[in-house]
């Protein structure tokens, strides 16, 4: 028996517990919405001042917000919801985590444990629906481990690949008195990798001493690994010459700015990044999971290229592209480690193969694959690509860091195609899961988060109508978001996917009975302001730039815009629609890739 | 093209030593069917009560890029201590029990005694016109002896699933 402590301190309730847990791990903002079953919780956060309740209007967009504030701090985004309804309304958010390796805490409230499995008022297997939508869950049945368990979830949320944990908490285990133990970080069966194995680094530096066509591929796996990685990326890309592609997620890791960017590959990527992963000899592929719409069609994908794959989930290694050395480990570890060998090799590069390598990217790159015609008449229509790339020259003359969130579809490709990231954490968007609905909520917990900062929403008028209510949460804490709406009045992605696919037959994609947002944004004690050409573009983004206010900008851009280049679905990398020319030749789109979404 | 064959398909048996707490169970085969994944066979007991572990063998088939990913997505979870590949790791012992009904009487009946003698199947109940018999072995023993009851009045079949030991001196 282990001595009984001198000065036993007295016990808490469970709710007391649970937020002195929260201060303990640093928690300064919990995003949430009340409900019967966590009342002891909010009784709780009443009597404190050290923790921020942001009253949220739905659930999922409470989940968002924590996912915003956790992607621009690298902290852990935490949310409170209620049992039932208020569980299940979460499970979007937590699956947008899951997928895109975001930490997150998620406290639900569960009926007393001698209800739990008899059907109660807003009663829900929270635990069995999230299982799959969670990194890891946890339902507390005795009040004695509701400190552990607070202190493993955040633990377990941050280290090795980021991910939502939630923990499921019953009425009565809140209520109860319950001991405090302190934070801890160390689990008995969970020990994430995070150091590199050297074998593999020096075989991984051997590799690309002796690349001709090199490329290097980053994802999200480096913005999550800090700004340390980032700037680390950044340094070794340089010493060593290549070019560098960055996956929608891993934007903002290496500059767009820097000459050896090639921007962002993929289904909708540039014909140079494309083309260069296509053409390579020696692949790096750091922090990034050769999603599908990455690769495109796996058997063509890289077809010259040994392969190195440095992640810190050894699941993502093999999992759908064979590797030739895989390190398992922290990306900025990791390339630390790759610089630190590289400098150690005497081995010179093959720096004629590099140079001849970048006169064919430069090829490539002629094709200006972005390129789109904007008419300069005033009553002209407005290409959606020339808005997003005014809001991006318009906001660097800006004294503000600028943090840009999106929805999802064909604003969102754009804004990774036109709005140069030069520093991580400052680019939230849903690349895995593709939530519609996610940037406002999540604009709002970078906002929180930043209270200083610029924080734009860029959206389409179809995905912003999926949270809406939260401009009431902007209004509240008078957080000062700009709504930047790319107003086609379709949604875009899937009349675009039904033009090249589907015979132009736009089934259900046009967005009827749309609402005037100026006045739902006025409604919402917001500003609202819309642009209806090109002349009154610049103004109503100076404006909206000017506001101390929430702003929603509705910008009528023109409805039949595409988005490209395009890798049709099944198609491989050299197979890409391009733009302004290339316009409706949807070559290489077999009945297998019409199968693919 | 380097990386492992992704066209022979093989059968792996997977041992995985885990926390014994409640949802564990779930999450594997959670795992198992929201990934697509085949399970042959899957037993789970506590092995371990002072340190709360339980094992679980898991009996399942792929390409050996899916087998691979198979165990690091096992690896992934949280309360999994450790994965063995124990078709891959080495010889290995793998058995499972099964209780079998066979129902007759007369020439049949006889002949079902004789192959479960034939077989060391033990009988564990007995009626004028029922045997139960239990049978112990590898999974294609007890897959042949029930073929063979089957002519003879296979009534009903319960079976435990493998459970599986790295041969000589390697633990988990």
């Amino acid at each position: 028996m282990p001595a009984a402590p001198q000065h036993p301190e007295p016990l808490q309730s469970g709710a007391e517990v649970l937020l002195r847990a929260l201060k303990d791990q640093g928690v300064e903002v919990v995003f949430g919405y009340p409900g019967g079953a966590v009342l002891p919780i909010y009784d709780a956060i009443f009597n404190q001042n050290a923790i921020r309740h942001i009253l949220v209007r739905h659930e999922q967009a409470a989940v968002h917000a924590a996912e915003g504030y956790a992607r621009s701090t690298g902290k852990v985004g935490v949310v409170l919801v209620t049992s039932g309804p208020g569980a299940t309304n979460a499970v979007t958010g937590l699956l947008d985590a899951l997928m895109d390796s975001v930490p997150v805490v998620c406290l639900t409230g569960q009926v007393p444990t001698h209800l739990i499995g008899n059907d109660a008022f807003q009663e829900a297997d929270t635990t069995g629906i999230t299982r799959p939508a969670t990194k890891h869950n946890y339902l507390v049945k005795r009040s004695e481990d509701l400190a552990r368990v607070v202190h493993e979830a955040f633990y377990i949320a941050r280290s090795g690949r980021p991910g939502p944990v939630v923990i499921d908490l019953p009425k009565d285990i809140l209520i109860g008195k319950a001991a405090y133990a302190g934070p801890v970080d160390t689990h008995r069966s969970y020990r994430p990798r995070t150091e590199p194995d050297p074998a593999q680094i020096a075989r991984a530096v051997a590799l690309l001493k002796g690349a001709k066509r090199p490329v290097i591929y980053t994802g999200g796996g480096v913005v999550n690994a800090g700004p340390d990685a980032a700037a680390a990326l950044t340094r070794f890309v340089r010493m060593t010459g290549f070019p560098c592609t960055n996956t929608l997620m891993g934007l903002g890791a290496f500059p767009a700015s820097d000459p050896q960017f090639l921007g962002m590959l993929g289904m909708h990527g540039t014909y140079e990044a494309n083309l260069a992963m296509h053409g390579a000899d020696v692949l790096l592929a750091i922090g990034a999971r050769f999603d599908d719409r990455v690769t495109g069609r796996l058997n063509a994908f890289c077809p010259d290229a040994r392969k190195i794959h440095i992640d810190i989930d050894p699941s993502s290694i093999n999992k759908t592209v064979p590797v030739d050395v895989a390190v398992i480990g922290d990306a900025g570890r990791a390339i630390a480690a790759l610089t630190a060998a590289w400098e150690a090799d005497a081995t010179e590069p093959d720096r004629a193969a590099l140079a001849a390598w970048w006169r064919q990217i430069d090829l490539w790159r002629q094709k200006q694959s972005l390129r789109y015609i904007q008419d300069t008449a005033p009553s002209a229509v407005i290409k959606p690509q020339y808005a997003i790339r005014r809001l991006w020259e318009l906001t660097q003359a800006q004294a503000k860091d600028v943090f840009i969130t999106t929805e999802v579809g064909q604003h969102q490709m754009w804004a990774a195609q036109h709005f140069g990231f030069e520093r991580p954490n400052r680019w939230m968007t849903s690349g895995g899961l593709g939530t519609m609905g996610y940037g406002l909520p999540a604009a709002m917990g970078v906002q929180i988060a930043h209270p200083e900062a610029l924080v734009i929403d860029i959206a389409g008028e179809a995905s912003i109508l999926m949270n809406i209510q939260e401009m009431g949460t902007l209004a509240q804490y008078r957080l000062p978001v700009k709504v930047f709406i790319l107003n086609n009045q379709y949604m875009g992605m899937i009349r675009q996917w039904q033009e090249l696919l589907h015979g132009s037959r736009y089934s259900e994609s046009y967005s009827n009975a749309l609402p005037d947002f100026v006045k739902l944004a006025e409604s919402f004690h917001a500003t609202g302001l819309r642009a209806e050409n090109y002349g009154q573009l610049d103004d109503v983004i100076g404006r909206m730039l000017a506001s101390d206010r929430a702003v929603i900008a509705d910008i009528a851009v023109d409805p039949k815009e595409n988005c490209f280049p395009m890798i049709p679905s099944g198609a491989a990398h050299n197979e890409m629609i391009l733009g302004v020319e290339g316009e409706g030749e949807a070559r290489g789109i077999t009945d297998e890739g019409l199968v693919l979404v | 093209m380097p990386g492992p064959d992704n066209n022979h398909l093989r059968s792996a048996t997977i041992s995985v030593l885990v926390d014994n707490e409640s949802g564990v169970l779930a999450r594997v085969i959670g795992l198992f069917s929201g990934r697509g994944y085949n399970i042959d066979s899957l037993t789970v007991a506590p092995v371990d009560d002072a340190r709360g572990r339980s094992r679980i063998n898991v009996v399942t088939s792929g390409t050996e890029m899916v087998i691979e990913q198979i165990k690091a997505q096992l690896d992934r979870l949280v309360p999994v201590h450790r994965v063995a590949d124990l078709t891959r790791e080495g010889p290995h012992i793998a058995r499972e029990m099964a209780l079998v009904k066979v129902l007759g009487t007369g020439e049949k009946r006889v002949e079902a005694l004789r192959i479960a003698e034939t077989f060391r199947a033990r009988v564990v109940d007995t009626t004028t016109e029922s045997f139960v018999f239990e049978l112990t072995g590898a999974t294609e023993k007890l897959d042949a002896f029930i073929d063979l009851m089957h002519p003879l009045g296979l009534a009903e079949v319960s079976r435990t699933g493998v459970a599986a030991l790295a041969r000589g001196i390697r633990t988990i």
